[in-house]
């Protein structure tokens, strides 16, 4: 006869002093696991509503202008260091972890308009309403600029390109400009509006895009002598960002409360309507990533769309944050830098659950597996309800319904003269073709 | 008319939900027939030992390798010195497995398709993994091999427990109690015994170590006992109502909503305390809770007979008509009702992967059943004595007790067995049985106390701490708890079929289009009317036909008015729908 029963040696499964850790034997049978859908459902459940109770997306503001703020800059290799330029003309230097003001000085008179870091970090630019383009030095703490050019014309925005010495800044005209010449090297002009924002392509870097007051965005290539194209909306596009991983997209923040993406090649169509804010969009900006952008409003909150979605994931709201003049990613992916009217930089985490800091190995497992779990049961009416829940101050509650009644109002009306003319005369357009006027080439 | 109809539609359905789709089970039917060949493989080619059939089997799977189409890069010579990882054997994957998966056939948007396959990729991958894993497992399955000449029923408990090791021994015991005849139950984690004597005497013990928890006399009858989620509570089911005690035998509770109790299951991840009674009602407690989740009265007479179903939570009711019937708390007809003997059932047991059913009468078979298609009976036994008692073990094992004797049949339910495995006399008549969790004994509650029965290989050899551990501190006791409280299931998601909650609602919403649909394009029925036959000076035409176009037209006025009535009905009832006292209601979005 041979015979074996099972027989457990407890020092195996038992820690050997209290120092330990405790040894914990897996066994991966899924008849060990019984119930495994409803346990994981059970899981989800949890794990979504403790997102929403860990979000907490506030880090933290930045006080000190003395008027609103109308400029951000990152810096392109410290992502410690931010400056900002504000309505009165002076300039601050921010430490951002250490939430504190390194160092401020008025650089201009009147308003600053324009902010942006040379690429390799060494130099910054500003630019301002009395005319004058100033290039500031990081190296040495000096209180002049090393440079100071004088514009023929009126300056209201500034965008550096990538790779070269070159930047680019808007108001009656496009100018171009090359470090160490006081002339700009080209200028462009279509038609005779002035131009508010205009922004370079990060990829494709001689490109560029810049938003005039005839409610049109349009294309330059600094390669060509002229335009190349120009697309012209119903209302009047505020800012304008491309996105730095797909070099054909950019996204403008347009006066009618959305926001649209555009790929360059086909201009005539928005590629995609990002609603929800209810008030004009006035900032936009693409993270890093190129797969979400923020959009910072008039109607005082701070949103976060998903590149290809239409509907925003995230709102941001304080019951102090007035009007939002410019919104910013910062460069690792994690914050958002909010400036607005009420003279305060506000910064952000850019996802409102996410805990900050070094994790540990056991706890990133845990995330990672609660995150699955999340987009496993995603679509089930209870999660899917939890996790798009945002509570909003109530001017946006009741600024969203009336939005909602007036659509509603249109769609139902436009049904019923559908309803009663002839078949096909009264078509149904979809919302992406309804805000482009024409497109000129 | 349509009302009417509608009516008996939903229950039909909740029925069918509880039903896996027909590819599922398909698969599943694929699956254990593969499954079980390769078991019957391993099976003979280890326990024969005979070297031609194992000779053959590889050669069998070498002749698959060879025939597949193999790149070039890849084929594996002998001279081959850096071979890769070796492949996993396939009866390895398929336990692992979840399903079959999607191909991708269908989805019409290549970047989708390309999604799905990435997916299917990484389930791939994590099901070889785990299958990989089993490498690493510490311990192995118990054996009893007889030698020539020898058969394994004919040894006694004396000779297996002399034959195995010191501690495994001190496994097989014998309790002389008074207060009998008793039932017994082990905890979760196989660590814990309870024993409950019909003449009052309750003890709790830790049954390896042999360290009495509690021991007292309620003086009262006791008719049932079960471990709760720890083994610091204790349900008892007295005379009239069912007690909870601690492992300190004090009396927390005392539920007077659960009474005249004849038995009683604990679901562990509902944490719900199921019991059934005298005059057939079936009855759900929340133990997290302390409220009865729902009940019902069966209608099926004296409920001595139940057991839960652990791969879905299901209860199964052995009924003296001969039935089996399945019951969840959501739904106040059974799920599934089965006709399995002629004659009364005495015993009923459900293996651990929810696959099969045993089911015993007084007709002296004994007979197995497929729960998941619902079918059977796979295999029938006679018996020369009725079997009172049933019990599986964790490997499949059956344990059947008739009068005094134990009987274990190895693996029942997939292939045919005439001899028994084991046998076991004891001294009194049994009253219940129960393979202990994670070792290869059976615990045996009779009339004069209580036997713990060696049975070889009957028991998981390795558990997965996370689930039972039959080792955990105090400190881990409480992190579990409190974890598993966090991940109760809740009742609602109680049905055949576990993992519904996972799959796609289609055909509900095409019911409901269809309801819909039907209800908005209801026509008015047809008239078929003939005016009465009238003196030939009054039956003119225009007279007939001033009479139809009246009652057709109140026919119309009638039919709008009810069919208006009918969707003001089901508007009511889709907002009365949403108006519920949930806790959750608050993120509803307002009326608009």
């Amino acid at each position: 006869m041979k015979v074996k029963v099972i027989s457990r040696n407890p020092d195996e499964y038992l820690r050997e002093t209290k120092r330990d850790i405790h040894k914990v034997q897996r066994n991966y049978d899924p008849a060990l696991h019984p119930l495994e859908a409803p346990r994981e459902y059970a899981r989800a459940m949890n794990s979504v509503k403790l997102e929403r109770i860990f979000a907490k997306p506030f880090l933290g503001n930045l006080d000190g202008h003395r008027d609103g703020v109308s400029c951000l800059a990152k810096h392109p290799e410290t992502l410690s260091f931010l400056a900002s330029g504000a309505y009165d003309g002076e300039i601050k230097f921010w430490d951002l972890p250490q939430r504190i003001c390194k160092r401020s000085f008025q650089a201009h008179d009147g308003c600053v308009r324009g902010l942006t870091f040379t690429p390799d970090g060494k130099n910054m630019l500003s630019m301002g309403d009395d005319k004058t383009i100033k290039t500031w030095s990081m190296e040495n703490e000096q209180e002049d600029p090393t440079n100071t050019i004088l514009s023929k014309t009126v300056l209201l925005s500034l965008s550096h390109q990538r790779s070269q010495n070159q930047f680019v800044t808007c108001g009656e005209v496009c100018q171009l400009w090359e470090h160490g010449r006081n002339e700009p090297i080209r200028s462009y002009q279509w038609g005779v509006d002035s131009l508010h924002h205009v922004s370079f392509n990060q990829v494709e870097t001689n490109l560029l895009a810049a938003c005039a007051s005839d409610r049109s965005v349009i294309l330059y290539d600094t390669r060509d002598s002229g335009p190349v194209r120009k697309v012209v909306m119903k209302l009047k596009a505020n800012s304008v960002c491309w996105n730095p991983m797909e070099a054909f997209n950019f996204t403008v923040a347009n006066e009618d409360f959305n926001l649209y993406t555009f790929d360059v090649r086909q201009m005539r169509v928005p590629a995609n309507v990002h609603m929800d804010h209810v008030g004009a969009v006035v900032s936009v900006d693409y993270s890093p990533t190129g797969k979400e952008f923020v959009s910072g409003s008039y109607d005082r909150t701070v949103r976060i769309y998903e590149a290809h979605k239409g509907h925003s994931r995230e709102v941001y709201h304080t019951k102090r944050m007035q009007k939002l003049s410019v919104v910013s990613w910062s460069l690792d992916n994690k914050y958002i830098m909010s400036g607005s009217d009420e003279m305060n930089i506000r910064v952000w985490k850019a996802r409102a659950a996410e805990k900050l800091g070094a994790l540990k190995p056991r706890e990133k497992a845990a995330l990672n597996y609660h995150q699955a779990l999340r987009t496993k049961f995603a679509q089930h009416p209870q999660i899917k309800r939890i996790a798009r829940h945002r509570h909003v101050p109530k001017h946006i509650y009741n600024a969203q319904k009336e939005q909602h009644a007036m659509r509603d109002k249109a769609k139902r009306k436009e049904g019923n003269v559908r309803k009663h003319s002839k078949k096909g005369a009264v078509p149904f357009v979809p919302e992406r073709k309804k805000h482009v006027i024409r497109e000129h080439e | 008319m349509a009302k009417s109809k509608a009516v008996p539609q939903p229950k039909h359905k909740a029925v069918m939900s509880n039903f896996k789709p027909k590819s599922t089970k398909q698969w599943i039917k694929e699956r254990d027939s593969q499954l079980k060949e390769f078991v019957s493989l391993v099976d003979t080619a280890d326990l024969s030992g005979s070297k031609a059939k194992k000779v053959k089997v590889k050669k069998e799977t070498s002749n698959s390798e060879e025939s597949k189409p193999v790149p070039l890069g890849l084929r594996q010579g002998k001279n081959d010195k850096f071979p890769g990882r070796p492949s996993v054997p396939k009866e390895k994957l398929l336990k692992h497995s979840r399903g079959e998966g999607l191909d991708g056939t269908g989805v019409k948007v290549n970047l989708l398709k390309k999604k799905l396959q990435k997916r299917e990729k990484i389930i791939e991958y994590s099901t070889e993994q785990a299958a990989r894993l089993e490498l690493f497992l510490p311990e192995d399955s118990g054996f009893l091999e007889a030698d020539d000449g020898e058969v394994t029923r004919q040894f006694s408990q004396g000779q297996i427990a002399a034959s195995v090791d010191v501690t495994s021994a001190t496994k097989q015991f014998d309790l002389d109690l008074q207060f009998g005849p008793y039932k017994s139950n082990y905890s979760r984690n196989g660590r814990f015994l309870c024993l409950g004597g019909r003449k009052g005497h309750i003890a709790a013990m830790d049954w390896v170590t042999k360290k009495l928890l509690c021991e007292m006399n309620v003086m009262e009858e006791v008719i049932d006992v079960r471990w709760l989620h720890v083994e610091t509570m204790l349900a008892v089911a007295q005379k009239e109502w069912v007690y909870i005690y601690d492992n300190q035998g004090i009396e927390l509770h005392c539920l007077k909503q659960l009474n005249r109790v004849l038995c009683m299951e604990f679901l562990p991840y509902h944490f719900l305390l199921a019991s059934a009674g005298e005059q057939g009602w079936l009855k759900w407690l929340d133990i997290s809770l302390g409220k009865i989740i729902s009940q019902f009265n069966t209608r099926m007479g004296r409920l001595n007979l139940m057991v839960q179903n652990p791969y879905n939570a299901v209860l199964c009711l052995g009924h003296a008509q001969g039935t089996v019937s399945m019951w969840s708390p959501n739904m106040k007809e059974p799920l599934a009702k089965m006709l399995c003997h002629r004659s009364p059932l005495l015993g009923l047991a459900v293996d651990r992967t929810g696959q099969y059913m045993v089911t015993s009468a007084a007709d002296k078979t004994v007979k197995t059943w497929d729960l998941r298609m619902l079918s059977g009976p796979l295999s029938e036994y006679h018996l020369f004595a009725h079997a009172n008692n049933l019990a599986l073990s964790e490997k499949g094992l059956l344990a059947l007790s008739m009068g005094n004797i134990v009987e274990v049949y190895k693996d029942p339910c997939r292939n045919h067995v005439d001899k028994a495995y084991l046998r076991h006399k004891n001294s009194s008549t049994i009253k219940s049985l129960q393979f202990c969790a994670y070792e290869d004994v059976l615990g045996v509650a009779h009339s004069k106390g209580f036997t713990s029965v060696l049975v070889p290989g009957s028991g998981e050899p390795n558990f997965d701490a996370l689930e039972a551990n039959p080792y955990q501190t105090k400190t881990q006791r409480r992190e579990r708890e409190v974890k598993s409280l966090l991940e109760k299931i809740q009742p609602e998601l109680i049905s055949l079929d576990p993992s519904t909650i996972t799959q796609v609602d289609t055909p509900t919403l095409q019911d409901k289009v269809e309801a819909k649909k039907n209800l908005l394009f209801l026509k008015p029925p047809k008239l078929d009317f003939e005016p009465r036959k009238r003196a030939k000076w009054r039956a003119g035409t225009a007279q007939v036909a001033k009479t139809k176009k009246i009652i057709r037209e109140d026919n119309v006025r009638k039919f709008v008015q009810t069919k208006r009535h009918l969707l003001q009905e089901d508007k009511n009832k889709s907002e009365a729908s949403n108006i519920s006292n949930n806790v959750l209601d608050r993120f509803k979005s307002k009326k608009r």
